[in-house]
């Protein structure tokens, strides 16, 4: 493990915390609009991060953030990996047609088509909201999964452990959950990582465009677009802070479930832990 | 050779299922829709005869598919269905007609296309520009400051989605230094702030990539030779290293402008550039024009994916020991 990954590691525990205890963090109302006090800069009347386009602490609502960043994320990683991990065993398990159409078929049309712009297709149709938003998000997640455990169970199900398991007559689910899963879960983990960085990701960008978590909840997207919404020349003028804090958050988020990811890549993998 | 063609032929048939599947969840995307999409554009004070006609006018009023399946019971529709409707009309080059505006759907997405090929187009040559001098520099200096510092920026580029390195852009270079206009493209050099937004990320990767082959390339027999016959270490690097170091690059350089071309939606809105991704966003699913996003997310696919393959096609031609193994 090198240094990033354990400021990958520092950056992330302070979010679960600031997710878990955002009641006892949080110096405001996240909703209470003080239209008097618009657009305050930093430090200012108990203002740690000063105030919204409509009075709202902005300090709070980035603590309140975060539950949402995670709440999706954690989702939304867990959901599309067990599916991917699935239709990944399947195909490559049993091989032959069942992979063709899977591997060959399935996972090239998701892979050939821009992940977002599904996402932002399916949101437009269905409408916003947190539920549609994390439907979206693991339709277009869980490939990524799949084709890793493929890949693993391709590899695992060769070993001659396995081979002796089957020779002992071991039922195929026995062979699955017992032998190759433990053998394949090391790659997923750091796909887990990754993906969540990637899902922490896309809600943000989904929100920031207006189709992800609608306006007074604290999504650090959501926050975002509110923001420009009043003016972007405004905005940028007196007021940058309101854009950036959000944004500073949405980026330490990402970079920190990647510093983590890659380091566990390093870690697990030691062909690569020489270089 | 037979083999050659049988592996073609293997190619543009997952191309055509891939597109084949492409348009049929753009045509059936509508029925996700909740509720009536008539009343959802015309609002709730339609009258019927009103919503009627909008029905047949788009198509609305037939079956979405070959066969409905209704309460346990199969119901076979024939070949007059809206899924069938739209094959031919994609297949005619006609997208259908703006649920808003009345235009043929095509005629307002080749308005604005221009302006993101525009803006991909710069993107990707600002990030050239960035990452083979600093790909260069941290392959050939490995391990030393310069190397660290372009890791980081490569780290940074990669993880700082457009909507935060955009506005953080526009503070610096037009809020503070008043060197580009904020949004608006009344001048040429307005291009540049949307383009280093978008192509940031495209930079990170190519710096990478570059950097990582230069790496590869300078460990192999050609460069001693180069060496022993007294070259230059610059003319070694960019003469021999940096010619077959670039190889992975053109491949990462064509997915990425299908990647590019659809991402533009981000860094559109954030500078209010009229391309494609606002015309989806705004005209689109602002003005719940469904027939309009249909087509946009449509047009904006088939490019990716043309983009894709045209790469992987590109890629073999250029390296004889990719197209032989």
């Amino acid at each position: 493990m090198n240094r990033l990954t354990y400021i990958g590691l520092f950056i992330a525990a302070i979010l679960i915390i600031a997710a878990v205890f955002a009641p006892f963090i949080a110096t405001h109302d996240i909703y209470a609009i003080n239209t008097a006090e618009r657009f305050m800069p930093m430090f200012t009347n108990g203002h740690l991060l000063g105030t919204d386009e409509i009075g709202r602490d902005l300090f709070s609502r980035i603590i309140y953030g975060a539950r949402i960043s995670l709440e999706v994320g954690i989702i939304v990683t867990l959901v599309s990996s067990l599916i991917g991990m699935v239709i990944g065993a399947i195909a490559g398990f049993y091989g032959g047609w069942v992979d063709k159409i899977l591997a060959g078929y399935l996972f090239n049309v998701f892979l050939a088509f821009p992940g977002l712009l599904l996402a932002i297709a399916m949101v437009a149709f269905l409408g916003p909201g947190l539920e549609k938003l994390i439907f979206a998000l693991c339709i277009i997640g869980w490939v990524g999964y799949a084709r890793v455990m493929r890949g693993q169970v391709l590899k695992v199900r060769e070993y001659d452990f396995v081979q002796a398991a089957r020779a002992l007559g071991a039922s195929n689910m026995r062979i699955l959950f017992t032998h190759i899963l433990p053998n394949a879960v090391q790659p997923l983990i750091v796909q887990a990582s990754l993906g969540m960085a990637g899902a922490v990701l896309s809600e943000a960008s989904l929100s920031f465009l207006g189709l992800g978590i609608p306006a007074p909840a604290p999504s650090w997207g959501t926050m975002i677009n509110s923001a420009q919404q009043t003016g972007f020349q405004t905005v940028m003028q007196i007021a940058p802070h309101v854009l950036f804090a959000p944004g500073i958050a949405i980026a330490l988020t990402v970079l920190a479930f990647n510093f983590i990811g890659d380091g566990l890549r390093e870690y697990l993998d030691p062909k690569q832990r020489k270089r | 050779m037979k083999y050659k063609i049988l592996n073609f032929l293997r190619q543009v048939g997952l191309l055509l299922l891939v597109v084949w599947t492409v348009v049929s969840l753009v045509t059936l995307l509508i029925e996700l829709v909740p509720g009536d999409p008539a009343i959802a554009v015309l609002g709730d004070n339609a009258t019927p005869e009103q919503i009627n006609t909008f029905n047949a006018k788009h198509g609305l009023d037939k079956p979405g598919f070959f066969f409905t399946y209704t309460n346990g019971e199969l119901k076979w529709h024939g070949a007059d269905n809206r899924y069938l409707d739209y094959w031919k009309g994609v297949l005619t080059g006609d997208l259908g007609r703006s649920f808003r505006t009345d235009r043929p759907v095509l005629g307002m997405i080749f308005e604005r296309y221009p302006n993101t090929i525009k803006l991909a187009i710069a993107a990707m040559f600002i990030a050239i520009l960035i990452a083979i001098p600093l790909g260069v520099l941290a392959g050939t200096n490995k391990g030393l400051l310069i190397d660290n510092f372009s890791s980081f920026f490569a780290l940074l580029g990669i993880s700082l989605p457009g909507f935060v390195i955009g506005p953080f852009l526009v503070y610096v270079f037009a809020v503070k230094l008043e060197i580009f206009s904020a949004t608006g493209y009344m001048y040429p050099e307005d291009i540049v702030l949307p383009a280093v937004t978008l192509g940031a990320a495209l930079s990170a990767i190519l710096t990478r990539m570059v950097r990582s082959s230069v790496i590869e390339e300078l460990g192999e027999d050609y460069v001693r030779t180069a060496r022993a016959k007294g070259l230059s270490e610059r003319k070694v690097v960019y003469k021999h290293v940096l010619k077959n170091g670039l190889i992975p690059v053109v491949t990462v350089l064509g997915l990425q402008l299908g990647v590019l071309l659809a991402g533009a939606i981000i860094t559109e809105k954030i500078f209010s550039w009229q391309g494609l991704g606002l015309l989806l966003l705004e005209d689109g699913i602002g003005k719940r024009d469904y027939r309009l996003v249909q087509g946009c997310v449509l047009v904006i696919s088939i490019t990716y994916i043309l983009a894709n393959s045209l790469t992987d096609l590109v890629y073999r031609r250029l390296d004889p020991r990719i197209r032989l193994s």
